[in-house]
């Protein structure tokens, strides 16, 4: 029997929860990585036969929702989604009421993703069982870290010593924080990039050794791996940013794409808008492994589900 | 307000070490408490007839009564929180006794019928109750309350505490009004245009989480208009409450080099904790002002050494356990604190920093008392309301949020170890509390 806990006596999280990258120790990292490169959606065995797995999502979502959907299913899970809209959350309900309830009605394990940052990890302290975060807030984005690191890999040897340019709105992007845990753990060299709005100063304690510019070929040169973000206006909150003057400064171009080496390539977390954070030609380009990441999302989700619910082996 | 008076009986405080900066006290004296006063204080065992009742302090420190000038006891309107009973009950174990209660009730206590209702016998304080009124209506911020009416209702200051006057034609009103009747007028200094949707300081913790941050400049700038203003009519009285930033204070030292009638006070947590503190969200650690950076606690701890901060207060805010049970965005703002003031004040202002004793107990005494203006309060001088706090310096202890008086449990401080231990509070000459 569940019962609840009084609020000043919390659990730690369930083993197989995945919060964060911060947190996470690098052999962890690694072994995902590892599971990832070994799980295929079309002939997976069913690791997660009867497993119920409800997908709790707060915020819109195109590629994460379908991609751990159909993670979960490949692995022979049973999928449930929940989204604020058409349920309780609606009418008012706490995440911890809902997070009871998902529990109650038989959830093995929960994807949630939530416009609070901390959502995540206040529900698995008060829940028995694995937590994966899908995207909370500003804060992390961990299964989208993983698999750019998975893409990442797939392109390149290994993460040491490689030239890392992250450019557009840093300050909003959860990606860019999980990004910049992992790949800079690994010995990558990462330059944030943008105006002080997206990139303030305080930007560059996140991890030993970021660096921050405002020039994006400054940025460029001599890039291995060019990430790129969408301008999030559902974040912007009253912040004044003149789009013209961004795309003149920041967007990129295939000339600014000249910039970085000839093998480098241009990953974005997605949705992508055209003629803003890059032009069609730079997104559809030879260089750009954008569809790749959605494709790798599967198999790394499938592993970080597998770890979640014991079935790593 | 407890009823004092009709006290036929006498309290004898013997074999303690009376500390009363007020009146530049620091030595072993014995006190005598008879009808709601102070009626005599003089060397060990030269205090002649007997009393009612003894109290053996052989060991203790003897101080006035403690005076918080900053609680919330969230009576009327949202009683599940915190009520004056416990709240007051809470202040007791504390070793406060006279707390000023925080305006922003439901309703917003803005006329004499709520600050007589706050003082009302029936509610059952424990400790002495003044209440600080709405400057404006409703803590709106457009327009002033009849601070006339009020005070002569027995208010002792007027605040718009958590909805900050922004307003400069309001804030000067209010300022030049007070200056009329002697009111202080309390800010909470916070741009809050430049705070919205914020649920901390702003800095590396902050970003890292990804949470919006409150600058330092949100504080600082009102803080500066205010001493300004408080400077353009002499007889304004002008209180800063909870000041957290070296910013902020660098104002406030601005405005006392002017002799203009500027005090601020400072609470426990902020020369306690730090951003930092807030580690992996936890929602005991967010209150507003926010826990603010290392160099902002050190300049907290220069000014409570040197004598810019007149007063420690709690800020004591407590919320059931469903308001801090959530997002860390969506949580309530606010801690208790009347409980772990003085032994935080003794563990890291005493024992870690080498402030001495006797400014501490100045910050809980006559510091408060002056600030609003507490005639009688805050001494042991013959005459003195006899209220008196009795506390053992080197006692070490473990505080309980779950053995807490008060009806919430939102505090940071949960399982901490402390050195220095109320062990009894006299209100009016009454032991309203006591330790065995």
């Amino acid at each position: 029997m569940m019962h609840r806990l009084p609020f000043y006596k919390m659990n730690k999280p369930a083993r197989g929860s995945l919060l964060g990258i911060e947190h996470l120790r690098d052999e962890e990292i690694l072994g995902l990585l590892k599971l990832a490169r070994r799980m295929n959606p079309l002939k997976a065995r069913p690791l997660l036969r009867n497993k119920r797995i409800v997908l709790l999502f707060y915020e819109a979502s195109t590629r994460t929702r379908s991609s751990f959907e159909i993670a979960a299913k490949s692995l022979g899970a049973i999928t449930t989604l929940v989204q604020s809209s058409g349920s309780s959350i609606e009418k008012g309900e706490s995440l911890l009421d809902t997070a009871y309830t998902l529990r109650a009605v038989g959830a093995d394990a929960i994807v949630v993703r939530h416009p609070a940052a901390g959502a995540p990890l206040l529900m698995a302290k008060h829940l028995d069982i694995p937590v994966i975060n899908a995207g909370d807030g500003m804060h992390e984005h961990p299964s989208q870290a993983l698999l750019d690191a998975f893409t990442i890999l797939k392109h390149k040897r290994s993460f040491k010593g490689l030239q890392i340019a992250i450019i557009g709105d840093i300050y909003h992007s959860r990606v860019t924080r999980s990004n910049c845990h992992l790949l800079s753990r690994f010995g990558a060299k990462i330059t944030l990039c943008g105006p002080p709005e997206f990139v303030p100063d305080v930007a560059a304690t996140l991890t030993p050794g970021l660096r921050i510019t405002r020039h994006v070929e400054e940025a460029l040169r001599g890039a291995d791996v060019i990430m790129l973000l969408r301008l999030q206006k559902e974040r912007l909150a009253g912040q004044k940013i003149q789009l013209q003057d961004y795309i003149a400064r920041y967007q990129m171009t295939a000339a600014r794409l000249k910039l970085a080496r000839r093998d480098a390539i241009v990953m974005h977390p997605g949705p992508i808008i055209r003629g803003l954070e890059l032009t069609a030609e730079v997104a559809d380009g030879p260089q750009s492994v954008i569809i790749d990441e959605v494709h790798n999302g599967v198999p790394t989700r499938m592993a970080i589900l597998a770890r979640a619910l014991g079935k790593a082996s | 307000m407890p009823n004092n008076k009709s006290k036929a009986r006498s309290l004898l405080i013997t074999g303690g070490h009376v500390i009363d900066p007020a009146s530049k006290v620091n030595a072993p004296m014995d006190v005598l408490l008879r009808e709601g006063r102070v009626a005599e204080i003089a060397q060990p065992n030269k205090i002649r007839g007997g009393a009612d009742e003894k109290y053996d302090a052989r060991g203790l420190i003897v101080a006035p009564g403690f005076i918080d000038l900053h609680v919330h006891l969230r009576e009327p309107g949202q009683s599940y929180k915190e009520t004056i009973a416990t709240g007051t009950a809470a202040a007791a174990a504390g070793g406060f006794t006279s707390i000023c209660t925080m305006p922003n009730t439901a309703p917003v206590v803005d006329t004499d019928e709520w600050v007589g209702w706050l003082q009302n016998p029936e509610r059952g304080a424990v400790v002495n109750v003044f209440p600080i009124a709405a400057a404006t209506r409703s803590s709106r911020g457009s327009s002033l309350t009849d601070f006339a009416a009020l005070q002569r209702a027995g208010a002792v200051a007027v605040t718009d505490d958590g909805k900050p006057i922004l307003d400069d034609e309001i804030m000067r009103a209010a300022l030049r009004l007070g200056a009329e009747l002697n009111l202080p007028v309390v800010q909470h200094a916070e741009d809050t245009r430049l705070t919205e949707n914020a649920s901390m300081h702003e800095g590396a913790t902050s970003f890292r989480l990804g949470l919006r941050g409150m600058s330092s400049a949100a504080e600082a700038g009102i803080v500066d208009r205010d001493v300004r203003l408080a400077q353009q009519t002499r007889e304004s009285r002008l209180h800063v409450a909870h000041l957290s930033t070296s910013d902020g204070l660098k104002a406030v030292r601005r405005g006392k080099r002017a002799k203009a009638r500027v005090s601020c006070e400072v609470t426990p947590h902020h020369f306690t904790l730090i951003d930092e503190n807030v580690g992996e969200y936890d929602t005991n650690f967010k209150m507003n002002p926010p826990l603010r950076s290392a160099s902002d606690r050190e300049a907290m701890l220069v000014a409570l050494a040197d004598g810019t901060v007149d007063a420690i207060a709690t800020d004591h805010a407590p919320h059931a356990a469903h308001e801090k049970q959530v997002e860390f965005e969506r949580a309530a703002f606010g801690i208790t604190g009347l409980e772990t003031a003085l032994a935080l004040a003794i563990t890291k202002l005493h024992r870690d920093h080498k402030i001495p004793l006797t400014r501490i107990v100045e910050l809980f005494t006559s510091g408060p008392a002056r600030v609003f203006d507490l005639r009688g309060r805050g001494s042991l001088a013959q005459g003195s309301f006899a209220d008196v706090t009795i506390f053992d310096p080197r006692k070490r202890w473990t505080f309980e949020a779950a053995k807490s008086r008060s009806l919430s449990r939102n505090t940071p401080f949960d399982g901490w170890q402390f050195t220095g231990k109320v062990v009894a509070t006299v209100v009016g000459g009454r032991i309203v509390y006591r330790t065995d």
